[in-house]
């Protein structure tokens, strides 16, 4: 039997025109396909381009060279099929953390009664539902990707994108919000592309996890499969040997990288 | 420090200046009276003016006008300034060529126009709201515009990402977000749109605390200026409380104007 692919970058090249009339080249050549069903985690040092690849697939950017499909049809505009979750804060300051899970509705043209009642179902899915009427400055850091989480997850999309969701968080948060997105995901297991720069956390969720070398025109030069039994918990499995042993494995690949790109910056400052 | 205390102090210090101001204008120091009536007047005499025109009931007609006319500064001015902020912040070619007339419209020391306007629209109350107008625009103009092209680039990204259409964008995503600008310059746009009022009519008017004013000032009657001053400040501060008020209800979300106190 063979599953869809979900998402497909074929060649992908993504470059930007800098200020002064040259071409940056961010990534080169990037072939990347995740299946239906499938979690795939892209590890690579600080500032390779993991991030552009996902606002690539996502439609935010459009590939100098190469094609994108999401399941078999070239992308045009904007994924719809896709949810993202960002980096940043991306929620509505001046909703409430009900109103910024309904809005995904909404948006479809549910009408508003309707809508709640599911947003509501959502924060309890995610745990907040104590929290429905204050606004997002009054939620802590984790509370408000939990809530960017169901904002996403409410509108069911076919494949989930994140861009280091919980790289603003502290070490306990993130583990805690790995397991309720490992938790959400089991439900249904869609499509995940996963970027972050922490390799034990795309151990710990991913069913793939890929390696970017460091920027400019970085490349994909690895891919795992990590055969960890499901489901996980984040915290039990990097007890795990096996964990360890594939941990060991890649990270002397990702060494190289994380020591290149490190150089990089620092001469690139040194430049300026 | 408590409120109690806080408060007290703010009377005492009201409490001293009236009392000085009342032994400085009446009591002579080494044969000299340092405050003469004829420029100073005094507290009671100031007083007695303002039990008068309130007993009378002569002072509401000019405080219903004033208040009429900065209302209507405010409320076309900031229609106009939103609606032009917004156009402006939505279309960069047409904000780029109307750019440096703008700067210089904003630099013009408005009171300068209210002759002209007086000329226009005559000594009634249009020619006061076109001078408030004049101020307001500008402050809810910048700031809307500001706004608009300052929503932040995730929250838009994310608003695109979970499919809203240009119009729910709109609705959405850079109207509350202007609107917030526009409330966080509330304090100082119905300022000025006071301002504009009280100022039109010092300058040439039939009715209007800033009449009131004026008048008094045209006969030498210097406890009228001062109890004029003084019901336009308490005017102010009602208005402003007002204005408080509104803030905490619509800025509900924002954590710099509600929560400082919490």
């Amino acid at each position: 039997m063979t599953t869809p692919t979900a998402v497909a970058l074929e060649d992908a090249k993504v470059a930007f025109r800098l200020g002064d009339g040259r071409v940056y080249t961010a990534v080169e050549k990037a072939h990347l396909a995740v299946a239906q069903g499938e979690f795939v985690a892209i590890v690579g040092p600080t500032g390779c381009g993991k991030s552009t690849l996902l606002n690539v697939a996502a439609g935010l950017l459009k590939p100098a060279a190469g094609s994108v499909k999401i399941f078999d049809r070239p992308l045009a505009g904007l994924n719809r099929d896709a949810g993202y979750l960002f980096q940043a804060d991306a929620l509505f300051p001046w909703k409430t953390a009900l109103d910024n899970v309904a809005i995904g509705l909404e948006i479809k043209g549910t009408p508003r009664a309707e809508a709640l009642p599911h947003a509501q179902k959502w924060l309890t899915s995610v745990g907040l539902v104590a929290f429905a009427n204050r606004y997002p400055h009054m939620l802590s850091g984790g509370q408000r990707k939990r809530v960017a989480l169901a904002q996403v997850l409410i509108r069911d999309p076919k494949i989930l994108l994140m861009d280091e969701p919980f790289g603003p968080l502290d070490a306990q948060t993130r583990q805690v919000m790995g397991n309720l997105l490992l938790d959400l995901w089991n439900a249904d297991r869609k499509a995940v592309l996963f970027v972050t720069h922490d390799l034990e956390e795309a151990i710990a969720l991913a069913d793939r996890v890929v390696i970017m070398s460091a920027g400019p025109s970085s490349r994909i030069i690895g891919d795992w499969r990590v055969t960890l039994p499901r489901p996980r918990d984040i915290f039990e499995v990097r007890m795990d040997k096996d964990f360890h042993a594939l941990h060991r494995e890649i990270w002397g690949v990702l060494k190289d990288e994380v020591m290149k790109g490190y150089a990089q910056s620092t001469h690139a400052a040194e430049a300026v | 420090m408590s409120r109690v205390t806080l408060l007290a102090l703010q009377v005492l210090v009201a409490i001293v200046c009236i009392v000085l101001w009342q032994l400085l204008s009446t009591v002579p120091v080494f044969g000299k009276i340092l405050l003469p009536p004829f420029f100073f007047s005094n507290p009671i005499d100031v007083f007695e003016q303002i039990v008068k025109w309130f007993v009378s009931g002569v002072i509401w007609k000019h405080l219903a006008i004033t208040l009429w006319e900065s209302i209507l500064a405010f409320v076309i001015g900031s229609l106009s300034g939103v609606l032009v902020g917004f156009w402006f912040a939505r279309q960069p070619l047409v904000a780029a060529v109307f750019d440096p007339y703008v700067k210089m419209a904003n630099a013009l020391p408005r009171v300068v126009l209210a002759p002209i306007f007086a000329l226009w629209l005559g000594l009634g109350i249009w020619s006061k709201v076109a001078l408030g107008v004049t101020l307001v625009f500008f402050i809810v103009f910048f700031n809307v515009y500001q706004g608009v092209k300052e929503v932040s680039r995730t929250v838009l990204d994310n608003g695109r990402m979970l499919g809203m259409s240009e119009g729910q964008l709109m609705r959405h995503v850079y109207w509350p977000s202007a609107l917030s600008w526009m409330f966080s310059s509330l304090h100082t746009s119905v300022g000025f749109a006071v301002v504009g009022a009280v100022v039109g009519e010092y300058l040439g008017s039939a009715a209007g605390l800033g009449y009131l004013i004026q008048q008094a000032e045209g006969v030498f009657d210097v406890a009228g200026v001062f109890a004029g001053m003084f019901v336009l400040s308490a005017f102010v501060i009602l208005i402003d409380f007002g204005v408080t008020l509104a803030e905490r209800r619509l800025l509900v979300w924002r954590p710099t104007t509600s929560d400082g106190r919490g």
